[in-house]
């Protein structure tokens, strides 16, 4: 399959602050790409770009083929939703999904007919003659991904669209879009903070910090597998269980304090002796127990424990190191309960300390 | 436990606090404002007064008192026969001069200024915040430093002593404030808006016609207010860049009152002044609280 | 998950058609003209313009034979001008701490909570609306010696009371003050009154349960807070001021006894066109000016300065 966006050495600076820094991406026909990191990090800054709304320092944007570096935004072949809606007030609906058309010179009969069309997908027929202020939040963003998808175009790009929806409305949208991706086979990009929307709906994630692009991946590769320590605290809540630490015996066991734990079955192998190197454990993937374990454990004690619900997480001291567990709701403990914690190595990130890279 | 506390709490204050209206603060609240308007009242209270007395009246009365006999002959004189110089048709001609003055020059330059508001915000280019900063301290000089070279412009184009030659003076004049004002409004528009109308492909002047006009008019309203009220009360630059016969109604005004041939014919003065405040009285009575909207726009920080 | 394919296409291939930059935002830039005209052509040109020729000897038409310093040496010895000069200073300083102070005394009472507040607001900012010659006319009748209030408290028995600044010297100002502070305190008001409804209201809730009394948190929390808007105030006002004008010319032409109550603005307008001596005019506008950089300046350093974006 070709690929439907290019970003090839893209630069953005404003004066001598640069923004997006020497950037390369590719998004392929019909993907669905997240944009994923924290607010600062450029990930709306480069969804502008691509759309043409702000002007690139350096580099290139090709979309499906074409290189509309210097584009006007609609002449793109791009839809975009925005967080605030950004429907305009003064037209109806109706008004809102033919702006772009007319503005193209589309003829009315064909205006109609997509109206009709997108209308119908977002099941949006009977608010086609009221003002966007008689809309609830949920509609509206209905109307604005409509007006993405009268434009009749391959690339549709997403600014944070769930961001001003509560809890409930949100999950139900999101499952909407994934369904509208799955219908119109549609490239997507797609831009959050959220990191449940990012690893529900995304073909693949681009972590971002700093302007930089730090992992391009399947979620459950960037979930499993993070390639820096930036991405392994980023994603997941309770955030990964960071142990600092050196590793020892030629790079199979990693000391821990006076705790030793034996690498044997980390995926990365051979792993050599480092003098600062981190341990990574998700939260789910470790084992609490009040006697001792076979296998790699250590001490710890339980300072707080908090019911989730469905689970429970367990705050701990170990090494004199905050841990955070995640146990069924009936592994619960109270507070001062000496416990041994098993690590599940295989599903382990290990780092270098210095180069906060994946070993 | 919780008997005891409950029994304690009937006995006590229960239910709605007692509130007193004729506190001693209140009356002193209330009677300052009263005594403060009555000090902003008066003038206009005398105004109308002294325009309804003959003249008789007025030199044996007190200007304060209301007239025995009510007559609207001083409106009439004022209106149209009051003499400035030589001529004797009244205030209507400075009023006429006045309307045709203002239309024009608040149209130009609220179009002028709601244009440079929108670029500002929308379509920012190099340098264009520094003629921004340069019209916003521009509105604090004092004119008379730039009084001279305009008439030279002005001059220069043929406009010198002509109608249009003042439009463009308050349209130049008009334009920090206005476009200061437009510019806060504009950057209130959330700029999302701005992207999904380039997105759908409308242009700078789609945008601003199509988009941006439409949720705007408020602001224009406040303009409107504010150009009006300003424009006919402005004195110094009808004096300088028109001819007598193309003066506003304030500089007739004026000249009218204080002309120092004839008999001072007080209670015709006071139908003059009266006439000329009145189509800002008549703006300021309706807009209400848009007016405090655009005198307050001065001051909030750009 | 395809690596970039950086060598495929070359970075020359472009489908879409070059841009010069200037051309980038034509229409804006095509429209912003007039303020771009406005802003380097009168408001930047025309002041340099005036300073510049303020170095000639023009009279009936501006020429450029430069006599240095001349004009401002004339100037400075010229009685009319120094009369101008102290009357505006007094004039202003009074005009400032009395709109300032009635203003935020009327602002503090309006914001007590009470009744008919848009009554009241409307009566104390309708003199605002009219004119600096309306205004000057009306309180010249209500000052009439003859006729206004001394004459009216004369007839009330009381026949050496005196009350007639407008036609002495020395109270001439005084009588332009008056008329001054009822046009324009009510806008210092709103104004004032604008800042104290920006304040948080929690601010109040904690002073309340502080047990701060009111007037105590007005001087030691809410007038510090206010800080901006005051300066603001300041600014607005002093260079309004600065350019008075309108006013005298209708109250008092400048008289009594000739020139007791001139202001600058009517030395320059007065050189400019009637004396048609324009190289005094010039000299004189750019003292205006200089006067209002000194306002103006510091008050921009505490504005702008400090810190990008106020």
């Amino acid at each position: 399959m070709g690929n439907s966006i290019e970003v090839r050495d893209l630069t953005l600076s404003f004066g001598s602050v640069s923004v997006l820094k020497n950037m390369n991406l590719n998004v392929e026909e019909g993907e669905f790409v997240v944009l994923l990191g924290p607010s600062g990090c450029g990930k709306s800054t480069l969804l502008n770009c691509l759309a043409g709304l702000l002007d690139i320092t350096d580099g290139q944007i090709w979309i499906k083929e074409k290189n509309v570096t210097w584009s006007e935004p609609s002449e793109r072949g791009i839809g975009m939703v925005f967080q605030s809606y950004a429907l305009y007030p003064q037209m109806t609906v109706r008004g809102n999904l033919s702006f772009g058309l007319k503005n193209a010179r589309v003829p009315q009969a064909e205006i109609d007919k997509r109206i009709a069309r997108a209308a119908e997908i977002l099941q949006i027929q009977p608010l086609l003659d009221r003002k966007p202020a008689a809309l609830s939040g949920g509609q509206r963003q209905r109307v604005a991904i409509g007006r993405a998808l009268v434009r009749d175009v391959d690339v549709f790009l997403f600014d944070e669209p769930l961001s001003n929806l509560d809890a409930k409305l949100r999950s139900e949208l999101r499952v909407e879009i994934k369904r509208l991706h799955n219908a119109l086979g549609n490239t997507m990009v797609y831009v959050t903070h959220d990191q449940i929307e990012a690893l529900t709906l995304a073909d693949r994630i681009a972590v971002m910090k700093g302007g930089v692009i730090q992992q391009l991946a399947e979620p459950l590769e960037i979930y499993n597998r993070p390639s820096n320590l930036f991405v392994a605290g980023f994603i997941g809540s309770p955030s990964m269980n960071f142990l600092k630490g050196r590793t020892v015996d030629g790079g199979r066991a990693f000391q821990f304090g006076s705790t030793k734990i034996d690498l044997a079955g980390y995926e990365g192998g051979a792993v050599l002796e480092r003098d600062d190197a981190i341990l990574g454990v998700r939260p789910e993937h470790i084992t609490v127990s009040t006697t001792p374990l076979a296998g790699p454990s250590m001490p710890a004690e339980v300072e707080i424990d908090e019911h989730l619900g469905a689970d429970s997480l367990l705050w701990l001291k170990a090494e004199g190191v905050n841990m955070s567990v995640r146990v069924p709701v009936e592994g619960r403990l109270p507070p001062g309960t000496k416990v041994h914690l098993g690590l599940d190595i295989p599903k382990a990130s290990l780092f270098d300390a210095k180069t906060e890279q994946r070993i | 436990m919780a008997d005891v506390s409950m029994a304690a709490a009937m006995t006590g204050p229960r239910g709605a606090k007692p509130k007193k209206r004729l506190t001693g603060r209140n009356i002193m609240l209330y009677g300052t404002l009263l005594v403060v308007c009555l000090y902003y009242l008066l003038p206009l209270w005398v105004m109308v007064m002294t325009s309804l007395k003959g003249m008789p009246e007025v030199r044996m009365g007190n200007i304060f008192s209301p007239p025995v006999e009510i007559t609207f002959q001083p409106w009439v004189k004022a209106w149209a026969e009051a003499c400035t110089g030589l001529n004797c048709d009244g205030l209507s001609r400075g009023f006429w001069n006045s309307v045709v003055i203002t239309v024009p020059s608040v149209i130009l330059s609220i179009a002028i200024a709601s244009v440079n508001g929108y670029a500002l915000i929308n379509w920012k280019f190099k340098g264009s915040d520094v003629f921004f900063t340069i019209l916003i301290f521009g509105s604090f000089i004092p004119y008379q430093i730039m009084l001279y070279p305009i008439v030279i412009l002005l001059r220069e184009a043929g406009l010198y002593g002509s109608l249009w030659g003042l439009v463009l003076v308050h349209s130049v004049f008009g334009m920090p404030i206005l476009t200061l004002l437009f510019r806060n409004y504009f950057s209130s528009i959330p700029e999302e808006l701005f992207k999904a109308a380039r997105v759908d492909g409308a242009g700078f002047w789609g945008i601003y016609f199509r988009i941006m006009l439409p949720m705007s008019l408020p602001i224009f309203v406040v303009a409107l207010i504010l150009q009006v009220t300003g424009i006919w009360n402005d004195f110094l630059f009808g004096v300088v860049y028109t001819k007598p016969d193309l003066y506003p109604m304030t500089v007739q005004l004026n000249n009218i009152v204080n002309s120092v041939q004839g008999v001072k014919e007080y209670n015709v003065n006071m139908a003059a002044t009266l006439l000329t405040g009145l189509v800002p009285l008549v703006v300021y009575f309706v807009s209400g609280k848009l007016f405090v909207r655009g005198i307050a726009a001065g001051a909030v920080k750009g | 998950m395809s690596a970039t394919t950086e060598a495929a296409t070359p970075r020359t291939t472009s489908a879409a058609r070059p841009r010069p930059r200037w051309t980038r935002n034509i229409s804006a830039k095509i429209a912003a003209i007039p303020m771009i005209a406005t802003a380097l052509v009168i408001f930047l040109g025309g002041t340099i313009w005036t300073v510049v020729y303020s170095f000639t000897n023009s009279r009936l038409l501006p020429r450029t034979n430069f006599v240095g310093f001349d004009q401002y040496e004339r100037l400075w010895e010229t009685s009319r001008w120094l009369i101008s000069i102290q009357n505006l200073m007094f004039y202003g300083v009074m005009s400032l701490v009395f709109t300032v102070t009635m203003g935020f005394v009327l602002a503090v009472l309006m914001d007590q909570k009470i009744r008919f507040e848009d009554t009241f607001r409307t009566i104390m900012l309708y003199p605002f609306a009219l004119s600096f010659i309306v205004t000057g006319l009306v309180w010249q009748w209500i000052l009439n010696p003859q006729f206004g209030i001394q004459g009216v408290v004369r007839d009330m028995g009381w026949t050496s009371f005196t009350f007639d600044p407008l036609n002495n010297p020395q109270t001439v100002l005084y009588g332009l003050l008056i008329a001054g502070l009822w046009q324009g305190t009510g806008f210092v008001m709103c104004l004032m009154l604008a800042g104290l409804r920006g304040i948080d209201e929690d601010i109040w809730k904690a002073a309340r349960v502080d047990g701060i009394p009111t007037w105590k948190t007005y001087v030691v929390v809410i007038i510090p807070m206010m800080r901006p808007v005051f300066i603001t105030t300041l600014v607005i006002v002093a260079s309004g001021i600065i350019r008075l004008y309108d006013l005298v010319v209708a109250m008092t032409s400048g008289g009594p006894g000739g020139n007791a109550s001139q202001v600058p603005a009517m030395y320059v307008y007065d050189y400019m066109f009637q004396a048609q001596n324009l190289g005094q005019g010039f000299a004189a506008s750019t003292m205006m000016l200089l006067s209002v950089l000194i306002v103006l300046i510091p008050w921009a350093y505490l504005e702008f300065g400090g810190k990008k974006h106020g």
